[in-house]
């Protein structure tokens, strides 16, 4: 079903579907928000850390005197300190440890190796230089599949049971069931090609000031996390300290991306430095700690397959791939899914058979692998079936567009069980592959590149139908570290009318103080202005996974409309007796009950809000107010079609993006202007994967793109201009029909990108470039192709 | 930004920095736009002890045509060679490169003078100077000497000023009659330092033919390079598609570029190639325009 969404509330109510301006724009764009580096605590101490120059090596000495010995130097802390209060080592969110401060190797370049604890910032930076360390350095291993090579250094050494670089090997679907259809098919298609490794870069860089209170023995610690519950948690089990006396505070944060996702070592660290000096602790990593050391993203080398039938369908899919984890497997993947939902890789198309390999390994690279602006490795699923369908539809002879509607699940076959396991929920894809054409036109574009093709020049369409999955997740898969993937919504509704809704997730630019209040507006008639949205407090908002993998709308969303509707049947008993009426025989518009067939006998939900404090009816408890835990019953799949124009100019290897339309679908939208700045974000996001980013690694491991002018992200000048529409296929099982949007872009567009420079060299025989897409490699690319 | 602690004046006048940089010697440096020295300072590349703030000094932010020369002062920035219309009257390659150095915070700030002074061989303006043949007007407080550019940038972040010397004014001769050039930038986005860029100056004579030529190349050898072998090819021809061809081959082979991040050595070279062409074929048509 498709649907245009109408707003179904006034403007002064502004509920869903009505583009209200974000409230938290007003403190943001101010200069007025609150982010850790502003948290000034009376004798907080800042911290600074040292790090590993080199990727790989023996610790033989630390030597702190010079350093502790300067002016404003409180405490320099090692591992060896850390690990006297078992501290050295911690848990990651996937299950396996992490070096605090190194103890014995260092594994990565940029590796936490010691602290300086001084009275301000410059000294600690100043001290840290006066550390020196003697390293005996070790071979470095870059390469997951050199990492599990015969004979290859074993770089957890730590653990007892490793004897090898490999992290796990997982795999999905069924094996002989695709080899048949392997067996069967009259074309294979296939595709090796590297997702590179790229960094979510937050503006706000990591941080944390922790403050300890010696006396009471209350932790508390205002970290940038976007999981402020599950990382208490973490804390709770790194240190031994009671649950209880930790609060996390996650205040405003300045970009996530899946960065903020992991525990990372400097907020250990802090606060055990706080917990030993009996001071608060400050320390905010600089822009280049950022890069080199904190969760990275994709790093995967992929293999795919597609079994094509001589008609052009597919029959089934193959892919391994080979992940590269770093030194410690610490992005936050489901227990379950140790390769996150890479298998969503089947896509938008419906075939029987799927088998899915992926490998982990450990290198001498930073960890992470972290969900960048994706929901667990959805975005390198996309990408690669998005480029094989695109490469399959020329090996067939078949446009790619028609290729596509060819193989497409139809609209009658959801919800869709997908040879790897997912159910998907709903979808038209035709329909929003066929409103995108129609805005790009592009039987028109055709034409326009054969004709262009005569005069030497190099016209590219590239097109992605990605289908996400979003919203972990439901208690019978998803959990992480066990907790399961719920999460939760608290809304009082106070005398006066005015509410105040607690989230268990957490903003980190989204507009969640918007578009949930927009929820509650919708469902209980109070005015968007009159509700607050509070989130990142541990202390004051109930237990949460967090915001990551476009989760919040489709779970703490869903949470947020029951909790608000379980409040309006109370609602509605409370009107039912100031009425003097049967609850049965009210009507509920948005603010209001009134009589059925009297309309004029009506009371607004603030008389309702009141009388529940004053007036209540006998059998009733008092107060208008209520948490609820939600369980989503299954993900959420929102799609999508992406069109991109490109000119490639044949001498030089440069290409620019001359249209790019995105037609999304994440069903009903909240709060549509929010909508379209997620997907304009995700566009450049994806469009910067494609043309320009990637950190890499020289041979001795030391990392190439540790900076801004290194590692790079696009500006407005060379950010395409986006075209947007849509298309509404609301969720049939998410109480508003939402369906997460944050990542969609992200997710889809890269291989559009790609695929349009792909198709500007189809006719050469050109078939794949890694990303990203630099001007030298789309220029060999083209020698090579005329080399033959 | 954690830079080491260093030590900073701000003089009112051009004699008083120049005391303060012949005293404080080699460990002072002049901070006009900082836009490559804060940076060095945050990254802990540079540290220099004492910093000379030169910005409170009037009469350095002058751009005219006055004596046969195109002058830039000591302050101005980036930005207002973009927005001047003297330099777009008398420098084709000057102005063809202003909008292309950096990004615009940068431009808003950063100062020329400061630029040609830094010596990065993938920095714009130096490849500027060299195709359109600038003088540095250099200043210490023993008089004020003229250095040819070729002169003056000597290597990899090096330049020829003496110690206690300042870069006061950087200058080009307007051109004899008609001339035109042009300055084409490969970057991988905009504030980055150039892949490959190449400037490009043609004048011409009376007779149509090709008077002078200038031709140098950004980022693909340890400092900013002419293609000395292209600018003799052109000297006394007629400008043609052809002989350009000639040029943009001969331009190439000056390069010595590095394989790196930004791309293969055989790419940037064939880069220099196409972008000497265009960028000659440019100049023609602004001098003959």
């Amino acid at each position: 079903m498709t649907t245009t969404s109408h707003p179904k509330t006034p403007p002064e109510i502004g509920g869903i579907g009505h583009s209200i301006r974000r409230h938290e724009d007003a403190r943001f764009i101010q200069g007025a928000g609150n982010y850790v580096d502003d948290i000034e605590l009376k004798g907080m101490l800042h911290m600074a850390i040292l790090r590993s120059p080199v990727a790989h090596a023996k610790i033989l000495s630390i030597d702190t005197s010079e350093a502790e010995a300067m002016d404003g130097v409180v405490a320099v802390v090692t591992g060896e300190l850390m690990a006297q209060h078992n501290l050295a080592w911690m848990p990651t969110l996937s299950g396996d440890t992490q070096a605090v401060l190194a103890t014995d190797k260092v594994r990565f370049q940029g590796q936490e190796v010691a602290a300086v604890i001084a009275t301000d910032s410059y000294i600690a930076r100043d001290a840290v230089s006066m550390i020196f360390v003697d390293y005996e350095e070790l071979p470095v291993i870059t390469d997951p599949r050199q990492a599990m090579a015969e004979g290859a250094v074993v770089i957890r050494d730590d653990k007892e049971d490793q004897t090898d670089n490999l992290v796990y090997d997982w795999e999905s679907g069924d094996k002989d069931l695709t080899d048949r259809a392997f067996a069967e098919a009259d074309k294979v298609v296939s595709i090796e090609t590297h997702y590179p490794r790229s960094h979510p870069s937050p503006l706000e860089t990591c941080g944390a000031v922790a403050d300890v209170d010696p006396i009471t023995g209350q932790v508390t610690v205002y970290m940038t996390s976007q999981a402020p519950h599950a990382h208490r948690t973490v804390f709770a089990l790194v240190t031994g300290l009671p649950e209880q006396n930790i609060r996390i505070i996650s205040p405003d944060i300045g970009g996530g991306f899946g960065n903020k996702v992991p525990v990372y070592p400097g907020y250990v660290i802090a606060t055990a430095a706080s917990l030993l000096i009996g001071k608060p602790v400050k320390w905010v990593e600089s822009r280049t700690e950022n890069l080199i050391s904190t969760g990275f993203a994709r790093d995967y080398h992929m293999k795919g397959e597609l079994a094509l039938n001589s008609e052009g369908r597919i029959l089934g899919l193959r892919s391994e791939i080979w992940s590269d984890q770093g030194a410690f497997f610490s992005d936050a993947q489901p227990t379950k899914f140790k390769a996150g939902l890479f298998h969503i890789v089947t896509g938008s198309y419906d075939y029987p058979a799927a088998h899915v390999i992926a490998h982990g390994a450990y290198t001498n690279k930073a960890p992470g692998g972290v969900a960048y602006r994706c929901s667990f490795r959805v975005t390198e699923a996309s990408y690669l079936i998005e480029r094989l369908v695109q490469n399959a539809a020329y090996e067939i002879g078949m446009d790619p567009a028609e290729f596509r509607s060819l193989n497409f699940i139809k609209p009658e076959q959801f919800p869709y069980h997908s040879p790897t396991g997912f159910v998907y929920d709903s979808g038209d894809y035709e329909a929003a592959m066929r409103k995108a054409l129609g805005i790009a036109k592009y039987e028109e574009l055709r034409e326009e590149q054969k004709a262009a093709r005569e005069e030497g020049r190099l016209i590219g369409l590239g097109l992605a139908s990605f289908t996400e999955v979003v919203g972990a997740g439901g208690s019978d898969e998803y959990d992480i570290l066990g907790l399961k993937m719920f999460d939760s919504a608290e809304l009082r509704i106070h005398p006066t009318g005015k509410a105040i809704l607690k989230l268990g997730v957490r903003s980190q630019g989204q507009g969640h103080e918007t578009t949930f209040a927009q929820i509650v507006a919708e469902e209980l008639g109070i005015p968007v202005g009159d509700i607050k949205v509070v989130e990142g407090d541990t202390d004051n908002t109930p237990y949460g996974l967090g915001t990551y993998a476009s989760r919040s709308t489709p779970v703490a969303g869903a949470a947020t409309a029951v909790i608000s509707r379980m409040l309006r049947e109370k609602a509605r008993k409370i009107a039912a007796h100031l009425m003097e009426a049967s609850p049965d025989d009210l009507e509920w518009e948005p603010g209001k009950f009134s009589v059925a067939g009297s309309p004029d006998k009506f009371v607004t939900i603030q008389d309702v809000a009141f009388a529940a404090y004053t007036n209540m009816p006998p059998d009733t408890e008092y107060g208008l107010e209520g948490v609820h835990y939600y369980d989503p019953p299954n993900m959420t799949y929102p799609f999508g079609t992406y069109v991109v124009v490109v000119e490639v100019d044949p001498e030089t290897g440069v290409w620019n993006v001359d249209r790019m339309v995105a037609v999304d679908d994440c069903g009903v939208r909240i709060n549509p202007m929010i909508v379209e700045g997620q997907i304009q974000g995700g566009l450049t996001e994806g469009f910067a994967a494609a043309a320009m980013q990637w950190i890499t690694f020289d041979e001795d491991g030391n990392c190439i793109g540790s900076n801004f002018m290194d590692y790079l992200v696009p500006t407005a000048w060379e950010t395409p201009r986006f075209e947007l529409d849509e298309t509404v296929t609301p969720s049939p099982h998410h109480p508003i029909g939402a369906k997460g949007v944050g990542e969609s872009a992200t997710v889809g567009s890269p291989a559009a990108y790609v695929n349009a420079v792909i198709d500007a060299l189809a006719h050469l025989g050109v078939r794949n470039i890694d990303m990203p897409l630099l001007p030298d490699r789309v220029w060999s690319a083209i020698q090579d192709a005329k080399k033959g | 930004m954690f830079p080491p602690a260093f030590a900073y004046s701000a003089p009112e006048s051009l004699d008083e920095a120049l005391a303060t940089l012949t005293n404080e010697g080699e460990s002072a440096r002049v901070l006009a736009g900082g836009q490559s020295l804060i940076p060095m300072m945050k990254l802990r590349l540079a540290s220099p002890a004492h910093l000379v703030d030169i910005n409170n000094i009037p009469g350095l932010d002058y751009i005219d045509a006055a004596n046969g020369y195109l002058r830039i002062g000591a302050l101005v920035r980036h930005n207002d060679i973009v927005n001047s219309e003297l330099v777009t009257a008398h420098n084709g390659a000057i102005a063809s490169a202003a909008p292309w150095v950096a990004d615009p915070l940068v431009r808003n700030r950063g100062t020329l003078c400061g630029s040609v002074a830094h010596c990065d061989p993938e920095g714009d303006w130096n490849s500027v100077m060299l195709a359109a043949r600038a003088q540095v007007v250099a200043q210490s407080t023993s008089g004020e000497r003229v250095i040819a550019i070729d002169d003056f940038v000597v290597d990899f972040f090096t330049n020829s000023l003496e110690p206690g010397e300042i870069v006061k004014e950087v200058r080009v001769p307007k051109y004899a009659g008609r001339g035109g050039g042009a300055y084409l930038k490969l970057e991988r986005k905009i504030g980055d330092y150039a892949t490959v860029a190449v400037a490009t100056q043609l004048q011409l004579g009376e007779d149509g033919k090709i008077s002078e030529a200038g031709i140098a190349l950004t980022a693909v050898n340890n400092k900013n390079t002419r293609a000395i072998a292209a600018e003799r090819a052109l000297v006394g021809e007629e400008p043609s598609d052809e002989i350009f061809k000639e040029a943009a081959a001969l331009a190439a082979q000056a390069a010595e570029p590095e394989s790196n991040v930004r791309g293969t050595a055989e790419w940037k070279r064939n880069v220099v190639s196409v972008y000497t062409r265009r960028g000659l074929e440019a100049s023609l048509a602004q001098a003959r325009a």
